[in-house]
């Protein structure tokens, strides 16, 4: 008998999976989101976290940074997809692991509870910048930036102080030093 | 003062600018501003369609064997949802397109308003760029920038969404056209470096095949030209996709025929043991590779194309050069000529063996056929059909099925552009209304669709279109009752279970043809065959021609799934033998 596998569709050998963080600097007008998205969905690719804001009102750029996974295949057609956009100006790709490129994801954390609970909260959170935004007597709302899987860890700390709601940003990311990606 | 003008009239002066002729569309409520001016533009003709996915098919078809950039007009709602199939497909297949949808006033958009849909959104994933246009002033930048993007680098279609209310808005006109190609997105990226590599991969081969895909026709009759050139002056071996044929002459000794799903035995034969492959504006499609992982497994892969993002998607290459297929064969033939001027006379002994074991695999004669003198075969037919019509300089387009395979195995093309079919979305009801925009382009070339009765039903209603404009085209029917491939796939894979696949009711196809207006010709036997041809071909009408052919006949030889290349079915006995099996089933 013979081995039917895949024929017309999966590739045998299977690579393995890497996060990256792809940058993309598009053109802010109507739709071009929606462009960028479609064009992940469409086409069976991940999208971990997405963070995306105007970042030169002059000439009207946006910059959306987008954390997800996939083969090394898959990555190098994510890349030259979205450089087929018409609104995209240049795709930037980093590997999450690389020590030249810094990353930082906000979250906002909401802790009810009494007194020691809340100093609790907020010690557990040195590491990471925090800052008290809203305070009472019963409650304190922490900002904090760091990666991802550290805002996991404190979340998971903070549920025995009483943490009752998180709002968290998708990751951005810079270069480090002079350098700036062209 | 410059002169103020409308929206409508913007459109048309762009329309003008951009040298348009023929506009293929359907009037409706949110573009009659824009249908009130085409009265004042007498260079332009409005070809009206009877559905809009025939506006896009035969805008298609006008395209594809003209080079210039289909137009189309539709209103919004469901003229614009109805030419999405026909997006889709120029899409697939890397078709200029320019669609202008009408849409409602942009004070009513969003409110669900009467023939409303969000036309943008539709398209996006079907177009390489669209636009809402929300201001007048922008609109002329938007149409030329809209013909920009579809014509260049790898064409596809873009489709530009104008609200009435702009419509009617008055502005200053601005001809912005681009001539120089200045676009960041145009990738003509390769340097010598690269060529020299692949010259060197040439001359160290000893198995070599040139795979040539629709990116030679895309890149205009010089890609051909060029094409021949590269081959005669190698020897090699070539073989072509289903969209590239045409580009290289189809009797040519050189020439293995078609490759994949339906190709011919040696070519695909050849692309499984070749040492060198090298593929000029293809896209290693699954119809094409079959099993991935066995797919030519002992070659280097040299891919040329365009659009960087083709490379590396389905089949890792060794050298991707990303550039106009006809720019990087000029800068191989110069480098080879310089290098090796008598290349083509010291190669042939190196690559003797190679063109022993070659015609080996051609004596197999793949597409034989066992013929019948009581009942038309459909291979027959079209044999026929190509020995009548060869000297005419005719074009084919065809829907898609069986008779669609048949017609790419046993018609033999010379020219580029004379070959038009669905290949990427598989479109069935593409090939009538895409004669409609061929004759439109071609007006004395004899036009013939060659078509399955099931999926000329799909579109038949564009018969009409062609009596409007005395299109004399010519619907060759291969009518077997059947949706052929479909109950061909059921007959190997599903236990011949053929569920809903033959057509109880079919139309009385001459009748048909006489309600339209056109001529009706029916051809029952093999004896009757020729010369019913040679009446269609006379006939200076639009014609259906009901062929009925052979109701079994399967499309042979083929690949079937889960199977690499020189694992072929080659006809009807050997199915037995080579049965699919377990997950083979699951694959399309």
């Amino acid at each position: 008998m013979s081995k039917p596998k895949s024929a017309y569709s999966i590739p045998g050998k299977k690579q393995k999976n890497d996060t990256h963080v792809i940058v993309v600097w598009v053109d802010n007008e109507a739709g071009v989101l929606a462009r960028v998205v479609g064009l992940f969905s469409g086409r069976g690719y991940n999208i971990e976290s997405l963070a995306v804001a105007e970042v030169d009102p002059k000439l009207n750029i946006s910059r959306i940074t987008i954390v997800t996974t996939g083969t090394p295949q898959v990555i190098e057609q994510i890349k030259l997809q979205l450089g087929k956009l018409v609104p995209v100006h240049k795709v930037a790709d980093f590997m999450r692991g690389d020590k030249k490129i810094i990353f930082k994801e906000m979250a906002l954390l909401k802790i009810v509870g009494n007194n020691v609970k809340r100093k609790k909260a907020v010690k557990f959170c040195k590491k990471f910048n925090p800052v008290v935004l809203d305070k009472t007597n019963k409650s304190v709302v922490i900002q904090i930036t760091a990666l991802r899987r550290e805002i996991d860890t404190i979340m998971n700390d903070l549920k025995k102080t009483g943490l009752v709601s998180v709002s968290r940003t998708g990751a951005v990311a810079m270069t480090r030093g002079a350098e700036v990606f062209k | 003062m410059s002169k103020l003008y409308s929206g409508a009239e913007i459109v048309f002066k762009c329309l003008e600018d951009q040298d348009v002729e023929y506009i293929f569309g359907y009037p409706g409520g949110a573009v009659l501003p824009i249908y009130d001016e085409l009265k004042n533009h007498e260079s332009i003709k409005h070809i009206l369609v009877r559905h809009e996915q025939g506006a896009g098919h035969a805008a298609e078809g006008y395209a594809r064997s003209s080079g210039k950039p289909g137009v189309v007009l539709v209103t919004s709602g469901p003229g614009a949802t109805n030419v999405v199939t026909a997006l889709t497909d120029a899409y697939m297949d890397s078709i200029p397109l320019v669609c202008i949808s009408g849409q409602v006033p942009t004070h009513l958009i969003g409110t669900d308003a009467f023939q409303e849909c969000d036309t943008t959104g539709i398209t996006r994933p079907c177009t390489k760029h669209n636009w809402l246009v929300k201001d007048v002033k922008d609109l002329s930048k938007i149409i030329h920038k809209a013909f920009e993007v579809a014509t260049t680098g790898r064409p596809g279609p873009v489709l530009v969404d104008i609200p009435k209310d702009i419509q009617f808005q008055k502005t200053k006109y601005v001809n912005s056209i681009k001539r120089k190609k200045l676009n960041g997105k145009i990738h003509n990226k390769f340097n010598q470096s690269e060529i020299d590599q692949l010259v060197k991969l040439m001359i160290n081969s000893s198995r070599p095949i040139l795979y040539t895909g629709g990116g030679v026709i895309n890149s205009g009759p010089r890609a051909s030209e060029l094409l021949r050139e590269l081959v005669s002056l190698t020897g090699f071996p070539i073989t072509s996709t289903l969209q590239g044929l045409g580009s290289y002459p189809g009797d040519d000794n050189q020439f293995l025929g078609m490759l994949g799903m339906h190709g011919t035995y040696e070519a695909n034969n050849a692309m499984h043991d070749c040492d060198l492959m090298i593929n000029i504006g293809a896209r290693f499609d699954d119809r094409i590779t079959g099993k991935i992982d066995e797919f030519s497994p002992k070659s280097k892969k040299v891919h040329i194309d365009i659009d960087p993002s083709s490379i590396n998607k389905n089949v890792k290459v060794d050298l991707p050069i990303v550039g106009d297929v006809s720019e990087v064969m000029l800068s191989v033939i110069k480098t080879l000529k310089k290098k090796n001027p008598n290349f083509a006379s010291s190669n042939k002994e190196k690559t003797s063996n190679w063109w022993e074991k070659i015609s080996e695999w051609r004596s197999v004669n793949s597409l034989n056929f066992i013929n019948s003198d009581k009942t038309i075969k459909p291979q027959h037919a079209i044999q026929r059909l190509y020995e009548l019509t060869k000297d005419k300089d005719t074009y084919i387009t065809t829907e898609v099925g069986q008779h669609q395979m048949w017609a790419a195995q046993h018609y033999k093309f010379n020219k580029p552009n004379r070959w038009m079919t669905s290949g990427g979305l598989g479109t069935m009801g593409y090939g009538l209304p895409a004669a409609v925009g061929v004759q439109i382009a071609h007006p004395d070339k004899l036009v013939v669709d060659i078509a399955g009765e099931a999926s000329v039903l799909m579109t038949i209603q564009e018969m009409s279109t062609a009596v409007q404009y005395n299109l004399p085209i010519k619907i060759f029917i291969l009518n077997n009752e059947y949706m052929g491939m479909v109950r061909q796939w059921q007959e190997l894979l599903h236990e011949k279970n053929y569920s809903e696949s033959y057509t109880a009711a079919l139309p009385d196809f001459v009748t048909l043809a006489e309600a339209y207006g056109c001529v009706g010709i029916r051809a029952k036997t093999p004896d009757e065959l020729d010369e019913k041809i040679k009446e269609m071909i006379n006939v200076n009408k639009p014609v259906i021609f009901d062929c009925l052919v052979d109701k079994e006949e399967n499309c042979f030889p083929m690949i079937p799934s889960g199977k690499p290349h020189n694992q072929m079915l080659l006809g009807p006995n050997d199915q037995k033998e080579n049965k699919i099996t377990g997950k083979g089933k699951t694959l399309v």
